[in-house]
């Protein structure tokens, strides 16, 4: 049986406000809060909350039978319960049916899988307990920032304990091969990958309204139709895509919304059937191993990583923030390690790109120019790394501080287990004490 | 396709970047095989490149006739020209000029500089130009600037061919807004009976239709494009200490390339940094009131004036540099960003002048945001990669803007004007 397979994914970066070089040393607040409620919120409107009421009605009405999966970045989260708590409702609501699944990914939806394996792991961590936490579900299948995805990054994933992973089906990747079959990475066989459709999945996402598109326009029972004819044997198509698909990508006017709401009733029709991806991955024995030497991803053409790496600005600003890591692991302040996940974003990167001169820039990008991204990031970086560096002496390397600090962790600990046991003895000899006197006044 | 064109300046003497322009553009339209190129100006001094194009002096033609023995004719103005031609030009007056000032050879002298009485001169120039007209075979006619407006439409109504004229700069970019009404009109005029307007940007474009009333069919933007260096100016080392960068100011020190707000970003980050100098190069009727500025803000210890530099000067202070800035007011192309772009110096330019519709790999700020020119300056100054990436990106960039293709797009106005006919 043919089934569909959606995954959505919700991430917001905390923006950076505007942080000149006089700001340095001076101002320990980097974000732009009036623009991040602004954009949360009106995305909320037009597209979380409409859309989770939808997913919701379908899932109840088809009592089961249509299933949905998220994955929401740990930054994501935390602004939709400043901002939209109304938004997390929603996803425990859906939650609470059984039939939707949320997947773990990176919390800062970060870049560290590429170069700090520690990083990654926390984060990871982090991000999987805050699922548990918020929609009471540990998940099993990781979605890696971007769906980005290497040979290294199959092998850290497997060391953390999944066995399940979902990243991008690129044709460079698979050649010949179709995506809609259950894979293992090659480097670590006990990895099962599951790939997304990109043209099934993008043309929902970017050609669903395009006058231009040949197939325009698609209707749900002319997509079903594409999946049914597929040859019998492929099983399973994985849609992925933004949530803002629903809403803000493809505005409510284009009629994405009926779209959605018509495909379970085709599909159901043409006995196909939905899952989510931990399902899927049950339900397939994987046909075949993958191999990725070069970091893939889900975006533009190349899919690769060049979109938040590719040119210089983008590989110093990166250097420059995972060399303070360890250090910043080493500390104990609080907000110090929350500026250092939402520093982390991948769209911070993803703004100092220089590949889309030309076309216009970035339609997401806050800023007038890749140069103006850099400009400020690296600002706001510099004081961060000066803060950072003002926690500890410079002078003391990462091991030794690490040691020292260890040192220092043990000796609170014997000084409260000796300060418990003084309190014992105290304690006994007042009460002996007591008794003692209560002899003398028998 | 024969084209006359009427010039100010004309390199190796150029004063501004007129005659860089103008020379660029003759140069690469030269490279088209079928062009042949006349270009007046008003006073060649004979070392003029003429291998692309002919140079035609306004100061060697004649307007009043004078019994010149051919010796004479050939030992004062061999340098310049073919002395048959001073004979053809002579057999062209057109009416009596003897009342005017003319030399021993009938002819008018010219300073070909900007002087006090630059509106006699262009008057002048355009009177030499009915005798050009009507000496030499052409089929369009070009004038570069305000200046040559008056000669290029006494041209065309000699000759009755189609001119184009050429819009480097507007009096609102000279002035900052308070145009000098007669240069206005003769601005006006030459705009109002020309056949098509070339703007060297977008911001002028809309300048030259909304304070001149053009339609904006007859106005099109060609962007001006850069020279390569050449080798002795490519082999210019750095001169400065390794320690201290060095962020420069390089133009006329005039209202309209806004210096003052270079002098207020400096002072910001001079305030929180100690090793980034600022130098202010080129002179200009601001430049008193700037030294004065920059005492009081008490940044002299890291600010300084070089005066005019001519010629090699120029590269060698840019090759020095770290930064350029050109926070201009209102510059209609701006040639030099590309200059600092060739010789590997990230630039700062201002969204007001022209060149920032080309140019990407340069940062671009308003000219009055001093606090984001400051920003860009510590940026480029502080963090290697952000320097490195404009460096090599902007040099890749800046090579492949090339004349030849600013050529093609006037050639196309040209064949369009004619073919019109």
């Amino acid at each position: 049986m043919k089934t569909i397979c959606f995954y959505f994914q919700i991430h917001q970066p905390f923006r950076l406000k505007r942080y000149r070089f006089f700001n340095i040393g001076r101002d320990h607040y980097y974000f732009d809060d009036y623009a991040n409620e602004d954009i949360l919120q009106q995305i909320a409107a037009r597209s979380y909350i409409p859309a989770n009421r939808m997913l919701l009605d379908l899932v109840n009405h088809y009592d089961g039978k249509f299933k949905v999966s998220f994955s929401i970045s740990g930054v994501a989260l935390e602004q939709l319960e400043i901002y939209a708590p109304e938004v997390i409702e929603g996803f425990r609501e859906l939650s609470k049916t059984g039939h939707v699944e949320f997947l773990t990914e990176t919390y800062a939806h970060s870049l560290a899988s590429l170069f700090d394996p520690e990083e990654f792991h926390n984060q990871v961590k982090l991000h999987a307990d805050r699922i548990e936490i918020l929609f009471g579900q540990r998940p099993t299948v990781l979605r890696n920032t971007e769906l980005i995805y290497n040979d290294d990054i199959a092998e850290m994933v497997y060391d953390m304990g999944y066995t399940k992973m979902i990243t991008e089906g690129a044709k460079h990747v698979l050649g010949w091969k179709s995506p809609n079959y259950v894979y293992q990475a090659a480097s670590q066989p006990n990895l099962k990958l599951l790939l997304k459709n990109s043209r099934y999945s993008d043309d929902i996402t970017y050609r669903f309204s395009n006058y231009n598109w040949s197939e325009y326009p698609l209707t749900a029972e002319k997509f079903i139709s594409w999946i049914e004819t597929t040859p019998p044997e492929e099983e399973i198509f994985n849609l992925f895509m933004n949530y803002e698909t629903l809403g803000n990508i493809q505005l409510a006017h284009t009629g994405i919304f009926e779209f959605m709401k018509a495909l379970p009733r085709f599909a159901l029709d043409k006995n196909i059937g939905f899952c989510t991806p931990s399902e899927a991955i049950d339900q397939h024995e994987p046909i075949g191993a993958i191999t990725v030497p070069n970091s893939i991803s889900w975006s533009d053409e190349e899919r690769d990583v060049s979109a938040w790496l590719g040119n210089k600005l983008q590989k110093s600003a990166f250097k420059a923030l995972y060399e303070i890591g360890e250090r910043v692991r080493l500390c104990t302040d609080r907000r110090l390690k929350q500026d250092w996940l939402y520093l982390q974003s991948s769209d911070h990167f993803y703004y100092m790109s220089t590949k889309h001169f030309g076309s216009g820039q970035s339609q997401f990008s806050p800023y007038m120019s890749p140069y103006d991204a850099f400009n400020n990031y690296m600002n706001v970086l510099s004081d961060f790394i000066s803060r950072v560096k003002s926690q500890y002496p410079d002078t003391v390397d990462n091991e030794e501080l690490n040691a020292l600090l260890t040192t220092i962790h043990n000796q609170e600990m014997e000084i409260k287990r000796l300060q418990m046991e003084l309190k014992k003895v105290i304690g006994t000899n007042e009460e002996l004490l007591v008794e003692k006197n209560k002899k003398k006044t028998k | 396709m024969k084209a006359l064109m009427f010039g100010w300046e004309f390199p190796p003497h150029i004063l501004g970047g007129l005659g860089t322009a103008s020379y660029g553009l003759t140069r690469g339209m030269a490279q088209q095989p079928d062009m042949e190129i006349m270009f007046v100006i008003p006073k060649p001094w004979g070392d003029e490149d003429q291998s692309f194009a002919k140079i035609i002096g306004a100061n060697t033609t004649p307007i009043v006739w004078r019994d010149i023995p051919w010796e004479m004719a050939s030992s004062r103005l061999e340098k310049y020209m073919d002395p048959q031609e001073y004979y053809w030009r002579r057999d062209n007056i057109y009416a009596d000029f003897s009342y005017m000032h003319t030399n021993d050879l009938g002819c008018i002298e010219f300073s070909g500089r900007y002087p006090n009485n630059i509106l006699e001169e262009t008057n002048n120039y355009s009177i030499v130009a009915g005798v050009i007209a009507r000496t030499y075979d052409f089929d369009i006619i070009h004038a570069h600037d305000w200046l040559t407006y008056p000669a290029g439409l006494h041209a065309k109504s000699v000759s009755g061919k189609p001119m184009v004229i050429h819009v480097h700069a507007t009096e609102f970019d000279r002035s900052r807004g308070k145009p000098n009404p007669i240069v206005y009109n003769i601005e006006k005029d030459g705009m109002d009976n020309c056949d098509h307007i070339i703007c060297v940007s977008n911001l002028t474009r809309r300048t030259v239709i909304e304070n001149y009333h053009q339609p904006y069919w007859k106005v099109t933007t060609v962007h001006n494009a850069v020279d390569p260096l050449n080798p002795e100016i490519e082999a210019i080392e750095r001169i400065s200490n390794v320690q201290e960068k060095v962020v420069t100011f390089l133009g006329r020190i005039t209202m309209q390339k806004g210096p003052e707000f270079f002098v207020d970003a400096a002072t910001q980050v001079i305030r929180k940094t100690d090793n980034i100098r600022f130098v202010m190069a080129g002179s200009g009727d601001m430049m008193d009131q700037m030294i004065r500025l920059v005492a009081e803000r008490g940044i002299a210890h890291k600010f300084h004036f070089t005066g005019f530099l001519r010629g090699k000067q120029v590269y060698e202070m840019l090759k020095s540099s770290d930064v350029y800035v050109m926070p201009s007011v209102s510059e209609p192309f701006g040639i030099s960003p590309l200059e600092a772009m060739q010789c590997g110096v990230p630039s700062i330019i201002s969204y007001q002048s022209g060149c920032s519709e080309i140019l990407e790999n340069v940062i671009k700020t308003d000219y009055w945001d001093v606090d984001a020119m400051a920003d860009a300056i510590y940026s480029i100054c502080t963090y290697p990669a952000m320097a490195e990436h404009l460096k090599e990106e902007g040099k890749i960039e800046v090579d492949n803007i090339k004349w030849e293709d600013a050529g093609l797009k006037v050639r196309k106005i040209y064949d369009s004007l004619i073919g019109g006919q």
